[in-house]
């Protein structure tokens, strides 16, 4: 079965993020940005484009190293040994695919680098959650758009990571593709992984969200959102025109 | 630091040449259902022979002086083009965050890679090496599996720094003209000891003739395949 | 619009520009004066060779230069580069950069002397043998290194891939001491570079001529170095005010 775990995992937090900075240059993409979640927890981060939400993202996912401050994943600090990596997924709108190859062999190819034993039936199961079986076959090149995300997607989950780092993963998704995406992600929360959502689609954010934060210039300005307190679309629209009127002035 | 506290049973942890492997195949899958590069490397091989044929002064030059220098052109600009498009094909998607996000050591990528770009130019020598023949009139003799080892020998180094530099200029805007900028000069140190050898074997001369040059042949192989496993992981790592 | 609380002004020891004087460098000039006078001695002050005749004194150019760019500008090149990999000071990247500029400067000089020698006494301005190649080929990694820095908007990357560049570039340098002993070489063997280093086989005035012009290049290889250093410390600190606007 693809999402398995053979142990409950720690009721410790599983991301603690403390003090990150990442400077570009001169720049500071990320600022004084710490966090921690808890296993199962999904946060949605939102923000105008060049926020530094990308960025953190790849710090929380042990691919770019911060400038200041640590980033641990269950304990282990980030960028970690293999051991680490292979509790990680990462889901982008780049696919991270090889056009040549099919769907199958990309998927496959996936999790024999993250050490999966059952490698071509994890696979398959991973298709199957994506809804995408029927072109396993097909190389990735002749694939549409959306389902090259959805061949994408079952890529990153093959391994069942205990971290999932999104962004944008919906884009290019029809509604069948986004519901399937949605539901392989609530029963990969509901055995206890973690998500981090980057997404300008706030209706499917929030479907996922357990909380969420606004990020602007490089800090969170906004952590205390949640769906459950009232945080909406609505809520969102009105908290974003008044922090970039307080930007302008 | 506490070890893990979250145990997944059915993971095998990562072993350097069977992921090598892994990424190797990969690698040459690709290439055989492309073939883009080795058609473009084929054809540049079979030109060149026929274009260094075609200027050739039949009289006043001795085949077994000019084939080796041919040979030697062929076989380091052709691996040019394979050595480009083996990141290309990682930075297309940006697979390669995939799997520098995986749990495989960045010396097995590395490993991985290099190992396909040396099947890919020995397959080019492979048909370089009787297309030289035949267009120079070239004897047939034993001589030829001596030439074949030693452009083995050399694929080798050239392929490492290659594999390398392929990395390091993938990362850039000007990769098609870095690439060769940066890559060639360091094949000198390999070509010129290959090519002499070729040089003596053409010419018939005693195997004992070639031992010094092998000697220095395989001395840089050694130096370039560590020098560039060891900086491999910093031309990824941000 | 005011910067907000997030974009603070980055201002360190490693981007302030270090105490540039203003106007003149008389540094520079002294070097270029030394190097000039250098010259002087070698044509008026400094006896011919005795086969080589007029030809040979290019050798008081040739070879300063060779070991000012190979030895004191690559070499250190190749290890400053091995030192950023490490302490990832930005720093050692400026140095690195300004090395390699000026180990070009000193390597066209060796390429461009050379044929003034060689066409009286090889008959050619140029030959294919493995030390003149080997150094072309230098120049070439050294031209490759800079479009490659111009070719890398993000400072870290562009570091990070100089800096494998440099050390590659240094293995290069004692292949190329090496080759005239490796392989059969129209170019002459060492003459002062030798395992016989204490026992030289030049005359008292020529080693006196030979030193001085030694002493000035790498007194001008001090001087560009640390003007280059200065300018790119400049660039970099305007970079940042830039990036911060």
């Amino acid at each position: 079965m693809l999402l398995d775990v053979d142990a409950p995992p720690d009721r410790g937090m599983a991301v603690v993020a403390s003090g990150l900075m990442r400077r570009f240059g001169g720049r500071k993409a990320v600022d004084s940005v710490s966090l921690e979640l808890a296993p199962g927890e999904c946060l949605a981060l939102f923000g105008p484009n060049g926020a530094g939400k990308t960025t953190l993202l790849r710090m929380l996912g042990g691919q770019l190293k911060p400038t200041e401050g640590t980033v641990h994943l269950h304990g282990h600090q980030l960028p970690g040994e293999a051991a680490t990596r292979h509790l990680i997924g990462l889901i982008s709108h780049h696919t991270m695919l090889y056009a040549a190859l099919t769907a199958y062999e990309n998927v496959v190819f996936a999790a024999e680098c993250h050490g999966r034993r059952n490698a071509q039936q994890s696979a398959m199961d991973a298709l199957a959650l994506l809804k995408v079986s029927d072109r396993a076959d097909t190389p990735v090149r002749l694939l549409s758009r959306g389902l090259q995300q959805r061949v994408s997607i079952a890529r990153a989950l093959v391994h069942s990571p205990r971290l999932v780092l999104l962004d944008e993963p919906y884009t290019g998704l029809d509604e069948t593709g986004a519901r399937a995406l949605t539901r392989a992600l609530e029963q990969l929360l509901s055995v206890g992984a973690t998500l981090v959502l980057v997404t300008h689609h706030l209706g499917e954010g929030l479907a996922l969200a357990t909380r969420a934060s606004i990020m602007m210039n490089g800090s969170l300005v906004r952590t205390d959102l949640t769906p459950a307190g009232g945080f909406n679309s609505a809520t969102y629209a009105q908290l974003y025109r008044s922090l970039t009127s307080q930007e302008g002035e | 630091m506490s070890p893990p506290r979250v145990v997944e049973l059915s993971y095998t942890p990562p072993g350097f040449v069977r992921d090598a492997l892994r990424v190797a195949r990969k690698d040459l899958l690709i290439e055989f259902r492309t073939r883009s590069a080795f058609i473009a490397a084929a054809v540049f091989a079979v030109l060149s022979t026929a274009i260094f044929r075609f200027t050739w002064e039949q009289g006043r030059v001795s085949p077994l002086d000019l084939a080796p220098g041919v040979l030697w052109v062929i076989f380091t600009f052709s691996g040019i083009l394979g050595l480009h498009r083996s990141f290309g094909v990682e930075l297309a998607d940006r697979a390669l965050d995939a799997m520098m996000a995986s749990p495989m050591s960045r010396e097995s990528i590395f490993a991985g890679k290099a190992l396909a770009n040396l099947a890919f130019v020995c397959c080019v020598q492979a048909l370089a090496l009787p297309a030289v023949g035949l267009f120079f009139n070239l004897p047939a003799g034993q001589f030829w599996w001596g030439i074949a080892g030693v452009s083995l020998l050399a694929a080798i180094g050239l392929v490492a720094v290659g594999t390398l530099f392929a990395a390091i200029t993938s990362n850039t805007r000007l990769a098609e003209l870095l690439l060769p900028m940066l890559a060639l000069p360091f094949f000198i140190p390999v070509v010129i000891p290959a090519a002499q050898v070729t040089s003596l074997l053409m010419n018939g001369r005693p195997f004992a003739e070639t031992v010094d040059w092998i000697k220095l042949l395989a001395a840089f192989d050694i130096v370039f395949v560590a020098a560039s496993t060891v900086a491999f992981p910093f031309t990824l790592e941000e | 619009m005011t910067s907000s609380s997030a974009s603070t002004t980055v201002s360190d020891s490693r981007t302030e520009s270090p105490s540039a004087p203003s106007g003149m460098d008389w540094f520079l000039i002294a070097a270029i004066a030394g190097v000039i006078g250098a010259c002087v001695n070698v044509l008026l002050f400094t006896p011919s060779e005795l086969r080589q005749g007029l030809a040979q004194k290019i050798f008081y150019v040739h070879v300063p230069a060779a070991i000012t760019g190979l030895y004191f500008s690559v070499i250190p090149m190749a290890i400053v580069s091995g030192l950023y990999l490490w302490l990832k000071d930005e720093r050692l990247d400026r140095i690195a950069e300004s090395l390699a500029e000026v180990a070009l400067v000193f390597v066209a000089v060796v390429l461009c002397t050379g044929p003034f020698w060689g066409k009286p006494i090889w008959g050619t301005y140029w030959q294919w043998e493995a030390r003149l190649t080997s150094t072309l080929f230098l120049s070439f990694v050294l031209i490759g290194y800079m479009v490659m820095r111009g070719a890398i908007e993000q400072p870290e990357t562009r570091a990070r891939l100089s800096a494998i560049i440099g050390i590659m570039a240094g293995c290069l340098v004692p292949f190329i001491h090496l080759t005239v002993y490796m392989f059969t070489t129209l170019h002459p063997m060492p003459v002062v570079l030798t395992p016989n280093f204490t026992k030289q086989n030049l005359s008292p005035e020529m080693l006196r001529s030979f030193l001085y012009s030694l002493s000035a290049f790498l007194l001008l290889f001090v001087a560009m170095a640390r003007n280059r250093y200065r300018w790119a410390t400049e660039r970099d600190r305007l970079q940042v005010l830039e990036d911060q606007r």
